[in-house]
């Protein structure tokens, strides 16, 4: 594994953060990815910007892997039923509880929204749960 | 026209955030969310980093009477926590811990060229569908 960058991990998020403000700000919208991607595939009018936030998104990361990285993004091994099944269950998750990382945690915490601090609680612990089981009590 | 410049110039931003973080690296959110290993501390910076700059911002941008290009802030109306927040929640911190990604780098990560984010997406999709067809079936037997 990769060493630990607690400069550029820092950094990163508050390249994250301002992206939201400058969103807030001037668009009056919360960066969450999940409610974007939901808002995006309903492909209604007046709602192009979401395709346009991810189009930014992917143009940002390639921005970073192919031109910035000092190194290339190490490749996690090919898990595809996990991923599906996690998938789903993000997908599923995210639109019941209303966010997900970005929605709840870099927005609704930035609101101080007590909602999104029980909701970022809520995930950070049976995400922590979850990885005990598989590594530790499953040894997956 | 200039809410799309908008919306193009933030996405940018939270994907190069996403990479140079490397949350794209789904084994190092994992490896955060596994505490009782090799624990890696890299996801709590990114998101405090991210909540530093938002939970000073948000004060003035919540001052505004209005955004700046738009006509009104679209901000969540709910504010009762209930089980619908919390189970929600807790479903999608599962998903993250068997999928390794969250939406943002999940989507992010599709630059890489590899299939783990492309599958990760579509059943993204599919999952927040079935819920939206389970939740519009289930309001329709009340």
């Amino acid at each position: 594994m990769a060493e630990f960058n607690w400069i550029t991990a820092l950094l990163g998020g508050m390249l994250i953060g301002v992206s939201a403000t400058i969103l807030l700000a001037f668009n009056g919208r919360i960066a969450g990815i999940s409610g974007i991607v939901n808002g995006a595939i309903r492909f209604a009018t007046g709602e192009g910007w979401r395709w346009i936030f991810i189009v930014g998104m992917l143009a940002g990361g390639a921005l970073y892997e192919y031109l910035l990285a000092p190194q290339p993004t190490p490749i996690s091994s090919f898990t595809p039923w996990a991923i599906i099944l996690g998938g789903f269950l993000v997908g599923f998750g995210t639109r019941m509880g209303s966010g997900c990382t970005s929605g709840h945690g870099v927005c609704g915490l930035g609101r101080l929204s007590p909602r999104s601090l029980v909701a970022v609680l809520t995930f950070l612990t049976t995400g922590i749960a979850t990885v005990f089981v598989i590594r530790h009590v499953l040894l997956l | 026209m200039k809410q799309n410049l908008v919306a193009l110039i933030a996405g940018v931003l939270f994907g190069l955030g996403l990479g140079l973080s490397q949350m794209i690296d789904r084994d190092r959110v994992l490896g955060f969310l596994d505490v009782a290993g090799i624990w890696d501390p890299t996801l709590l910076f990114v998101l405090g980093g991210a909540v530093i700059v938002t939970v000073i911002a948000f004060r003035f941008v919540l001052r505004l009477s209005h955004p700046l290009v738009t006509e009104k802030f679209h901000l969540p109306t709910q504010k009762n926590i209930d089980m619908r927040l919390v189970i929600g929640s807790a479903i999608f911190g599962v998903g993250w811990g068997i999928a390794g990604y969250c939406p943002g780098p999940g989507v992010t990560a599709l630059v890489l060229g590899i299939w783990n984010p492309v599958l990760f997406v579509i059943a993204l999709i599919l999952g927040s569908l079935s819920y939206k067809r389970y939740s519009t079936r289930s309001k329709l037997r009340d």
